[in-house]
C-alpha cells in the first residue's frame, strides 16, 4: 500500500512509515526521550531527502512531546521562569539554524552537514551513555549502593553574572548559561530535527545544577515551543514540512510511546540507558558507513524550481 | 490572468529555436499537428502515461512521400528552469559534493518521438542548431566554470541522469504514417512529469534538410489531496506551518487523554 508524499515528491509504503513511527514511538515511551534523533535517520537509510527528512521530524518532536509536556504541567513540575528563558535562547538558535539550513542547502552541503553532525553527536552521547551505563551495570551486579553525584556543589558556571532567582527550582543562576543551552540546542532542532531533550537533560542537570524533578517538564517546554517554532519556519522559508508524512509518523508514534512506557517500567535504569547508548551508536554507525563508502552515482541533478 | 499567460506562450512560441532559424529556400509543406486537449490533469495515482499527437503534411511532394524521404521528429518539452549538476568527490575518507554546474533554462522533462533514429534524419549540427533531441539541447552553464575542461563531463552525466531517471526519454520508431500524408506521434509524459506549460513541437525534414515545425502548448495540472497540499505549502506557506503544528499539537493532545492514567 503505497502513499505519495507531496513534499518529498516520491512515493513511499505506508506500513513501513507507520511501522518506523511505532517503533520510534515504541523506544521514545520506553526511554522517555523525544525520538526525533531517531526518526531523522531512519527517514534519511529510507531515501526520504535529507531536507524533508529534518523539517518533519521536528513536526513530530511536537507531537511527541506535547502530551508529556502537559502531563507535566498538570503536576506543576515545570519551572515555566527558566523554561522561558531557555526559549528565549532556543528561538534565537531556532532561527539561525534554518539560516545556516537554507545556505547549506545553497552550496550543496546541507545533506552532508546533516549526516556529519548526526554521527558526532549520536558517536558522543551514544559512547558517553555507554560508558555510564557499563559502569553502573557493574556497581548493580557487584551489590554495590549507587552513589549519585551530589548536585550542589558550585561550578565556574554559577559564578557569571545576570543572576536570576528561579523559584520553582529553588536555584539562584545567571541566565548566560541557560539562554545558552537554550540557543545550541535550537540550532540543533532546526538543523538536525531533533528535540534535544537527550543533551538538555543531562546537561541541565550536570552543569546548572537544577533539581531533577523539574528538569524533564522543563525541557519538554521548550522543546515543544522551539520544535513548533522550527515547523513553522521550515514551512514558510524551505518549504519542506511534509504534513502526510509527518502525520503518519505522529499517529504511529503515539500509539507505541504508550507500549513502550509499559515496557521500559519492567526494565531497569541502567538496562534501559545501556540499551538506548546501543542503539544510538548504531544509527551513528550506519550514518558513519554511509559517508565512507563510495556513492553509486557520483553526480546529482537539482532544479532550481523546487517542483513548482 | 488568461490572456497574460497566452501571451507568455505566445512569447514561448516565437521565441522556440525553430522560429530563430531563417526559412530555408522555398518548400511547399506545412505541418499541422493536433492534440485532443490543451490540458492535462493528472490525479495522484499518476504512474506515467502515452500522449499521441496527431499531424498532417499539407502541399506535399507524392514522390517524395512514397520513397519515405519525409522524417518527422516531435518532442514534448517540459517547463524550463535552471538546473544543478553536482558531483561528489572524496575529501578526507568522506564523499562530499565538490563540483557544480548550472545550466541555464533546460526543460524539467523531455520527450522525444521520431519516424527513425534522429541522427540518421539530419546532420547533427542541424540537430544542434536547432536543439532537437537529448543531445542537442544547448547547456548553457551559469556563472564562473574556470577553463570549461569539465564542461563535456557536467554535460554527459546531466543527459544521463535525466534518461535514467525516465525524465528525458526519446523513441526512435514513435512517429508513424498512419495514412500517406498523416502521421500519429507518441510520447511519453513521465511518472513525475512537472507542472505547468509543456511545448509540443513538431519539425518536418526532407531528404536531411528542415523544412517546417510546428508548436503547441500543453498545461499539465496535478490535481488532487497531494497536489493541494502541494499548492498550500507553495502559497499559503505560514498558513500550512500553522497547520502542521496544530495537527500535531491535537494528535499529541488527544494521545494524552485517550491514553490518560492519573
Amino acid at each position: 500500500m503505497t502513499v505519495y508524499l507531496p513534499i518529498a515528491e516520491l512515493s513511499v509504503n505506508i506500513l513501513i512509515i507507520l511501522g518506523m513511527g511505532a517503533a520510534v514511538g515504541f523506544l521514545s515511551g520506553m526511554f522517555g526521550v523525544g525520538g526525533g534523533f531517531l526518526i531523522t535517520p531512519l527517514l534519511i537509510f529510507y531515501n526520504i531527502p535529507p531536507v524533508v527528512a529534518v523539517a518533519t521530524g521536528a513536526n513530530q518532536v511536537v507531537a511527541s512531546s506535547i502530551s508529556g509536556a502537559i502531563t507535566h504541567f498538570r503536576r506543576g513540575t515545570i519551572d515555566i521562569k527558566l523554561g522561558t528563558v531557555l526559549l528565549c535562547g532556543g528561538l534565537a538558535g531556532a532561527t539561525l539554524g534554518i539560516w545556516l539550513f537554507a545556505l547549506l542547502r545553497r552550496i550543496g552541503q546541507l545533506d552532508l552537514v546533516i549526516s556529519l553532525a548526526y554521527v558526532l553527536l549520536l558517536g558522543t552521547v551514544g559512547t558517553l551513555m555507554l560508558w555510564e551505563s557499563i559502569i553502573a551495570l557493574r556497581r548493580a551486579s557487584k551489590n554495590e549502593t549507587v552513589t549519585l553525584r551530589r548536585p550542589g556543589q558550585h561550578n565556574w558556571i554559577h559564578g557569571l553574572p545576570l543572576k536570576m532567582r528561579f523559584k520553582k527550582s529553588k536555584i539562584y543562576l545567571s541566565v548566560i548559561p541557560v539562554a545558552t543551552l537554550g540557543f545550541a540546542i535550537g540550532i540543533l532542532t532546526s538543523v538536525m530535527g531533533v528535540g534535544g531533550g537527550f543533551i538538555m537533560v543531562p546537561a541541565m542537570i550536570y552543569l546548572l545544577r537544577i533539581p531533577t524533578n523539574v528538569v524533564v517538564g522543563t525541557s519538554l517546554f521548550q522543546i515543544v515551543f522551539v520544535s513548533a517554532y522550527t515547523v513553522i519556519i521550515q514551512a514558510t522559508a524551505n518549504y519542506t514540512v511534509d504534513i502526510v508524512l509527518a502525520f503518519v509518523l505522529m499517529i504511529a508514534g503515539v500509539i507505541g510511546a504508550q507500549y513502550g512506557v509499559r515496557v521500559g517500567q519492567r526494565l531497569r535504569g541502567e538496562q534501559l540507558r545501556a540499551l538506548l547508548a546501543l542503539l544510538v551508536l548504531a544509527v551513528g554507525i550506519r550514518l558513519a558507513i554511509e559517508l565512507i563508502i563510495p556513492p553509486k552515482e557520483v553526480y546529482s541533478v537539482v532544479s532550481a524550481g523546487l517542483g513548482f | 490572468m488568461r490572456i497574460v499567460s497566452q501571451i507568455l506562450l505566445l512569447g514561448l512560441l516565437l521565441g522556440s529555436p525553430v522560429a530563430a532559424q531563417a526559412e530555408p529556400l522555398d518548400f511547399t509543406e506545412k505541418l499541422d499537428i493536433g492534440i485532443s486537449t490543451d490540458e492535462i490533469s493528472i490525479t495522484s495515482d499518476f504512474r506515467g502515461a502515452d500522449l499521441t499527437i496527431f499531424g498532417a503534411i499539407d502541399g506535399f511532394d507524392a514522390k517524395v512521400l512514397a520513397q519515405a524521404r519525409y522524417n518527422i521528429v516531435v518532442a514534448l518539452e517540459g517547463p524550463k528552469e535552471n538546473t544543478t549538476v553536482r558531483k561528489k568527490e572524496r575529501v578526507f575518507g568522506i564523499w562530499i559534493n565538490t563540483n557544480s554546474m548550472t545550466f541555464e533554462m533546460v526543460p524539467e522533462s523531455y520527450s522525444l518521438s521520431s519516424t527513425r533514429d534522429i541522427d540518421s534524419i539530419a546532420p547533427p549540427s542541424d540537430m544542434n542548431n536547432m536543439g532537437i533531441g537529448v543531445n542537442h539541447m544547448p547547456l548553457t552553464p551559469i556563472g564562473f566554470i574556470g577553463d570549461g575542461s569539465n564542461l563535456t563531463e557536467f554535460r554527459d552525466a546531466f543527459r544521463r541522469l535525466k534518461e535514467t531517471t525516465g525524465v528525458y526519454e526519446r523513441d526512435p520508431g514513435g512517429v508513424q504514417f498512419i495514412s500517406s500524408s498523416l502521421f500519429k506521434a507518441s510520447v511519453r509524459l513521465p511518472a513525475d512529469v512537472p507542472n505547468g506549460v509543456h511545448i509540443v513541437r513538431a519539425y518536418l525534414f526532407r531528404d536531411g534538410v528542415f523544412v517546417a515545425a510546428k508548436a503547441l502548448p500543453l498545461r499539465v495540472v496535478k490535481t488532487g489531496l497531494e497536489q493541494a497540499i502541494t499548492r498550500a505549502a507553495h502559497e499559503s506557506p505560514l498558513f500550512y506551518g500553522l497547520t502542521a503544528v496544530l495537527l500535531a499539537v491535537i494528535t499529541g493532545w488527544l494521545a494524552s487523554i485517550v491514553f490518560r492514567r492519573d
